[in-house]
């Protein structure tokens, strides 16, 4: 198994930040930010009643899907993913190679509006996962163990979730 | 890959069924879903053909509760089993956290079954993963069918290490959740020992 990825409240704090500017700056319905994993990461936005679960992880697939695509035609990815519907669209993009950045915008936005929006977003995203590398680098370095919360758990506490 | 966000206080991790084509992973996560109270999981995604063969991946993300303060979640994915499917399995094992394997007891799947393993492995090399370092088990399923191979003969074919190993007749429900737990207890286990518990 590899070492977890961890995301501590300071750093989703920022990220957090950057997707309710993006939300607001792009007129957007919703911003969304996964691994590429399928797990989420952070969300804001107006649809409250979105299924953030399943969006993550087809999300992940679509992006996985895609990266597959672009590698059997020799082309090293494709960065950026736009799907036009009647009502919503989506704008998918990719940020420091291992986080995807979706955008959910309607008719009070628009694809070049949003496309520069992220741009921005992405940049200062980047950054943060540069400082997020660097703070586990440095930790390592120092011979700081991860502190995980499953550290001292017991199989009684494994056993009691199947209770 | 399990993923701790200490924002929101979760834990997440990514079990993967793994097995030749019709072998029952997907009614392995159709079971699981039906038996599982509403609060408990999410939706059962399934990206499937128009005869319901996996096309991608099924996906049900199951909370299973708070372990020392953290919400615990199991993300559960199928793979299509179908051999054409290579390109799809492997994307879907990356970041997985545990493997069941799901193998169709019929005598005239045996070959499919040893087949789709050594799949399994190659793809999870391919990752970077080693399937006898990893939480990982066995699942014996359609034991309810009349032309099954014994599971002393499975296991010698298909054990691969020292892993559980469970009767299963998914379509019944039955060894399913014993697979499911016994792979998350592994799941859980493997944190704890990552972090020097």
């Amino acid at each position: 198994m590899t070492t977890p990825v961890v995301l501590y409240e300071e750093e989703y704090g920022q990220l957090k930040h950057v997707i309710t500017r993006l939300c607001a700056d792009a007129n957007a319905k919703f911003v969304f930010l996964v691994d590429k994993n399928g797990q989420q990461i952070a969300a804001h936005g107006e649809m409250l009643n979105l299924d953030t679960t399943s969006l993550a992880s087809l999300t992940a697939g679509n992006v996985a899907a895609t990266d597959g695509l672009a590698h059997l035609i020799g082309e090293r990815g494709f960065p950026v993913l736009s799907h036009e519907g009647e009502r919503d669209n989506l704008h998918i993009s990719i940020v420091a190679s291992r986080v995807i950045l979706v955008v959910i915008f309607d008719e009070r936005s628009s694809l070049g509006l949003v496309r520069l929006r992220v741009k921005r977003a992405t940049a200062e995203m980047n950054g943060i996962f540069e400082l997020i590398d660097s703070k586990l680098t440095r930790e390592r370095d120092m011979g700081i163990a991860f502190d995980s919360p499953f550290a001292e758990i017991t199989e009684e506490d494994i056993d009691a979730l199947f209770s | 890959m399990t993923f701790i966000n200490y924002a929101s206080r979760e834990i997440n991790c990514k079990i993967v069924y793994y097995g030749p084509g019709l072998g029952g992973k997907t009614t392995n996560l159709q079971y699981i879903y039906d038996s599982t109270s509403a609060q408990a999981k999410g939706k059962l995604i399934s990206l499937a053909t128009e005869t319901d063969r996996t096309l991608f991946f099924d996906f049900l993300p199951l909370d299973l509760g708070t372990v020392r303060g953290f919400k615990t979640r199991f993300h559960l994915y199928t793979v299509p089993g179908q051999v054409f499917y290579d390109a799809s399995r492997k994307l879907i094992l990356k970041g997985v956290d545990g493997v069941v394997f799901v193998a169709d007891s019929q005598r005239e799947r045996m070959d499919a079954n040893v087949e789709s393993l050594f799949n399994l492995e190659l793809n999870l090399k391919q990752h970077g993963y080693d399937l006898i370092k990893m939480p990982y088990v066995l699942q014996l399923n359609k034991r309810d069918l009349p032309n099954v191979i014994s599971p002393q003969e499975l296991r010698s074919e298909l054990i691969r290490k020292d892993e559980p190993v469970f009767e299963g007749v998914a379509n019944k429900g039955v060894g399913v959740f014993d697979t499911l737990k016994a792979v998350a207890k592994q799941v859980l286990l493997e944190l704890r020992k990552n972090s020097g518990g």
